[in-house]
């Protein structure tokens, strides 16, 4: 059958992609999924940054499309886990240089190789999100706690709904903060799902240490000292293997907690919560 | 009305009836219309041909069975009088010695597989438009007559119509009824708290503050301005 091709997006910048993109690349790889991941963000490269394969790049994406190498040439390897590869994005192009039909082409030539292919899009609703949305068998959409952030995913779930081929949708909350949802300072989960209701695929806390394993290029999941967000990222890697993994427990007692009980019974929670 | 050949819905399919008179390419000619003009209706069924005391040779019948096939129809059987067609069926591995009292479903109640017979509308009610999903931000509607969502309207979604707006959920988007100047059309919503609702030239924002557990509300004109009442 090959590869689930499974696009990670937002609408919104900055909301944490790359970030997703790189840990959920390496969690797969590290449950020994064999797992391609794709820069889409032509331009402002940065997946490779982030996941520390920067120095290895030789060819892109868009060599790859205009035919200055052959696929496996540009894809880059990760040492750190058995079966992990780039395939980075240029860095001195812009996004009209690869078209959808060019993606859809070059994740066809890697299903076979592959059980599951990532695409990190860039921000935006344009063109290089229908870059990264024309191959995709599934869409994770990435928002933040955050109302702005909320109506972009909003829109980018309304664009996904409109295609004529059905593509499913689930979503990732990141950067909650349990200590402000408390104050009510912040946007609940539940908040959320209130207005997205859609599928909720894993909730992952702020973590002072996502910052810090971005620099080293070091995706946290790989981190031997546990970390909040690492393990948030592992579980999500699990549900999309298909295991049901009940929702993170992101502080110990309290109002939070409850109310993520509360949504594991309701019909937007994962399977098994 | 021609009548050569007739439909009746049975326990395993249909069972088509072609009468003994005519020419058999004429019949074929005439079956393949029928199917042609009832659209999607005869996909994947399953059909026993009732061929009366009709000699049909083996040629002749798999010539309609490749004619039904080609429309994704299954030719399972024939009920016939005559021998020598029995013998053509048979050669195709089709089932006979069938009777049609054996097909009927004595139980069942006549089904007519047509189209149902036309009614005439009696009101005059405005043509309109139904969406079943949830419209998020970005998405825009527009009907020259009515529109009834089955789902939300969230913030960002634009709704307008020459009528009326009725949302079968949560409206808070921006909505505008009776664009054109309708000071009579209505706008109604489980909850009602859309970024802002306009109606004809009039128009009005929600309050920030929720008032309490959502009800069902409709806008509407009244002494000048736009009023919401609880929707029953
Ligand atoms: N859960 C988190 N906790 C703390 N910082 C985070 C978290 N997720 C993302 N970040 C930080 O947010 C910034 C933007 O993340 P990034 O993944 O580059 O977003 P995007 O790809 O959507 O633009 C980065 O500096 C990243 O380290
Ligand atoms: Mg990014």
């Amino acid at each position: 059958m090959g590869a689930r091709v499974i696009t990670i997006t937002s609408g919104k910048g900055g909301v944490g992609k790359t970030t997703a993109t790189a840990n959920l690349s390496a969690a797969l790889a590290s449950l020994n999924q064999r797992v391609a991941c794709i820069d889409a963000d032509i331009g402002l490269r940065n997946l490779d940054v982030v996941m520390g394969l920067e120095n290895r790049i030789v060819y892109d994406l868009v060599d790859v499309v205009e035919g200055r190498c052959k696929l496996r040439q540009a894809m880059v390897k990760d040492k750190r886990v058995p079966d992990l590869y780039l395939l980075p994005a240029a860095q001195t192009r812009d996004k009209t240089a690869i078209s959808p039909q060019d993606m859809v082409v070059v994740t066809n030539q890697l299903r076979d190789d592959f059980d599951l292919i990532l695409i990190d899009s860039p921000a935006g609703i344009e063109w290089g999100f229908r870059n990264a949305l024309a191959p995709a068998d599934e869409v994770v959409v990435i928002t933040n706690p955050e109302v702005s952030a909320v109506r972009d995913a909003d829109r980018i779930i309304g664009l996904v709904e409109a295609e004529d081929r059905h593509v499913p949708v689930s979503l990732v909350i990141n950067r909650v903060k349990p200590e402000m949802v408390r104050r009510g300072d912040m946007l609940s989960v539940d908040d959320v799902m209130d207005i997205l209701a859609i599928r909720l695929l894993g909730v992952i806390p702020e973590d002072e240490m996502i910052l810090i394993s971005s620099n080293r290029g070091a995706p946290l999941v790989l981190d031997n000292e546990r970390s909040l967000a690492g393990e948030a990222f592992l579980n999500i890697a699990r549900r999309l293997t298909g295991e049901k993994v009940p929702l993170l427990r992101l502080e110990q007692k309290g109002g939070f907690l409850r109310r993520l009980s509360r949504m594991f019974g309701s019909s937007n929670a994962m399977p098994g919560e | 009305m021609d009548d050569s050949i007739t439909l009746k819905g049975i326990k395993d399919g249909l069972l088509v009836t072609i009468r003994s008179e005519g020419k058999w390419s004429d019949m074929a000619g005439r079956l393949a219309a029928i199917i042609d003009s009832q659209g999607e209706f005869f996909r994947g069924a399953r059909v026993t041909l009732a061929l009366g005391d009709r000699d049909v040779r083996r040629g002749e019948l798999a010539s309609v069975q490749a004619l039904l096939a080609q429309r994704g129809v299954t030719l399972t059987g024939i009920v016939s009088e005559s021998a020598s067609t029995g013998g053509s069926a048979r050669k195709l591995g089709l089932r006979t010695g069938l009777s049609i009292a054996d097909l009927i479903d004595p139980h069942e109640a006549p089904t007519q597989p047509l189209k149902p017979p036309p009614i005439d509308s009696e009101e005059r009610g405005t043509q309109g438009v139904l969406v079943r999903r949830t419209l998020r931000n970005g998405r825009t509607v527009h009907s020259a007559g009515h529109v009834v969502v089955l789902g939300d309207v969230n913030a960002g979604a634009v709704v307008t119509a020459v009528g009326d707006v009725i949302v079968w959920g949560r409206l808070r988007g921006t909505v505008h009824a009776g664009v054109e100047g309708d000071e009579s059309a209505v706008v109604c919503a489980l909850d009602l708290s859309p970024t802002q609702l306009r109606i004809a030239g009039y128009l009005t924002i929600s309050p920030d503050e929720r008032r309490g557990r959502p009800r069902p509300e409709k806008a509407l004109v009244r002494n000048g301005r736009i009023e919401a009442e609880t929707w029953e």
